[in-house]
């Protein structure tokens, strides 16, 4: 196919005004299994599904503490998400220590942008093979962004991005309005639901492949995996139950 | 690019070509220099005093100098010891709020940052042997919380209901910590008022560098207030009754 012809580094651009490099990137992502993100008024929440290349190895870490106010979920190339959070907590310290605050969710969130960037004007540089959904909490209230290889950054009420991961915001996008007022727990099942959305025929959340991420106004961020999902995954269950009947 | 990355000069950066080699400068002696600054916490905020004279050894130079500087809405900045290491930090402030100001993000700057921000400049100057040669009081309200503190050109910091520096340290210190400590949050305007100004009046007496003519300032939920220049009521008919005094 004539795209072949534009696409051999990120300072070409093609004659339909796109840049191919940094599309291929976005495909790394979708590669990736699916994270999903929302918030509501005092929480906002991460929930992921872990791939394992084979049974003899761990399952892969999506969710990411970079903070106790912030965290991230990935999707993509793991390596280039690690080089990410390990900027994005120097970032955070360096606040914490000048000037003694937690680093604003929305600043930390362009800084990796701007970053990425560069990635995807500068000749000879690849532009990051990962998206992430960074969330956290600060003077503004809870919020939820996504980070992706373009160097692009918005902010949602919920989303969600990896394998099949449109199932996930279809759910998501007739469910959002409700979201603001829900609890904690309520969120977090709200998000399993909407992953759920994006697993294969067969394919179960459980404890191995579960994880959940939050932060709130008074709730350090936290990460739960292995047994801590299952409190979860019994309601996640229970709610099915009462539906059905 | 980086937000909130610091720009410093190139005292304290390194810069990245190769350098000129030029005269090495480093501060060894303050020059135009301000003297004692007193503050401390009364009941709606933080309240700051400080005269007007910017002393040029013992000659007192320049008469009508601001000493104290409000940063962003909440915070107010009191300064004694070098002039032109304060316009220095003057200058790097300005830039801090500016720049906060065009990230356009909701976000402001509370006086715990700024407190934070200061003391990592001060201590990083001492550091390399340079010192930004003043002794700083930063107060304000953080959340409706009242912040009180000191740093100096060694990076030594502190936080109190009452601060003082120079020879405010000697003289007003130990009645503000008589009249005030205990009762930050009782203390009303008039009698903060009535207290400063005791402190001031001491300190014109017995401060050989100082002066008659003082600034008053005040942090509260209103925001950040500094007074125009007044001078206190004197009384000198001692004097007479003392042979040599005043020859």
């Amino acid at each position: 196919m004539f795209r072949n012809n534009y696409d051999n580094d990120a300072s070409t651009w093609s004659p339909q005004g796109r840049i191919f490099q940094v599309e291929y990137a976005s495909e790394a992502v979708k590669q990736g299994s699916a994270v999903v993100g929302l918030k509501s008024k005092e929480h906002v929440v991460l929930v992921a599904v872990k791939r394992s290349p084979n049974e003899l190895a761990s399952y892969q870490k999506k969710i990411v503490r970079i903070d106790d106010h912030m965290g991230i979920a990935m999707a993509g190339l793991t390596s280039d998400a690690r080089v990410l959070s390990n900027y994005l907590r120097s970032e955070a310290m360096r606040s914490k220590m000048i000037y003694g605050r937690a680093l604003p969710v929305g600043r930390a969130v362009n800084a990796i942008g701007d970053k990425a960037q560069t990635n995807t004007q500068e000749y000879g540089r690849r532009p990051y093979g990962v998206g992430l959904l960074v969330i956290g909490q600060d003077d503004t209230g809870p919020h939820l962004y996504e980070f992706s290889p373009s160097g692009i950054v918005s902010e949602y009420y919920a989303y969600s991005i990896g394998a099949r991961s449109q199932s996930a915001r279809t759910n998501l996008e007739r469910n959002f309005e409700k979201f603001e007022d829900m609890s904690l727990r309520e969120l977090v099942i709200h998000g399993l639901r909407a992953l759920r959305d994006t697993l294969q025929q067969g394919k179960q959340l459980d404890t191995l492949n579960t994880s959940i991420g939050f932060v709130g106004k008074d709730t350090k961020m936290t990460i739960l995996d292995g047994e801590n999902t299952q409190a979860y995954l019994d309601l996640l269950d229970e709610g099915e139950a009462m539906e059905t009947e | 690019m980086d937000p909130i990355e610091f720009r410093l000069p190139h005292t304290i950066q390194r810069p990245k070509a190769t350098p000129n080699h030029g005269p090495r400068t480093h501060t060894t002696r303050p020059i135009v220099t301000g003297t004692s600054v007193i503050a401390f916490k009364y009941k709606d905020g933080i309240m700051m005093a400080a005269d007007c004279l910017a002393s040029y050894g013992s000659l007192a130079r320049f008469r009508n100098e601001k000493r104290l500087m409000s940063v962003g809405e909440t915070t107010l900045l009191g300064v004694s010891g070098d002039m032109s290491d304060f316009q220095h930090m003057q200058h790097t402030l300005e830039s801090l709020l500016t720049q906060e100001y065009d990230m356009d993000d909701g976000q402001k700057l509370g006086t715990k940052s700024v407190y934070k921000c200061i003391s990592n400049i001060m201590y990083n100057r001492r550091t390399k042997g340079d010192p930004l040669w003043n002794a700083y009081v930063i107060g304000g309200l953080d959340n409706g919380q009242k912040m009180l503190g000191f740093v100096d050109l060694y990076g030594t910091t502190y936080q109190s209901a009452t601060i003082a520096t120079g020879f405010g340290g000697h003289l007003a210190q130990p009645i503000l910590r008589r009249r005030v400590e205990g009762r930050e949050d009782e203390l009303s305007e008039e009698e903060a008022v009535q207290i400063l100004d005791e402190c001031m009046r001491v300190l014109f007496y017995r401060d050989a560098r100082s002066l008659n003519k003082l600034r008053r300032a005040k942090v509260t939920a209103q925001g950040v207030e500094i007074s125009e220049p007044y001078m206190l009521e004197t009384n000198w008919s001692f004097a007479e009754s003392i042979t040599g005094y005043g020859s």
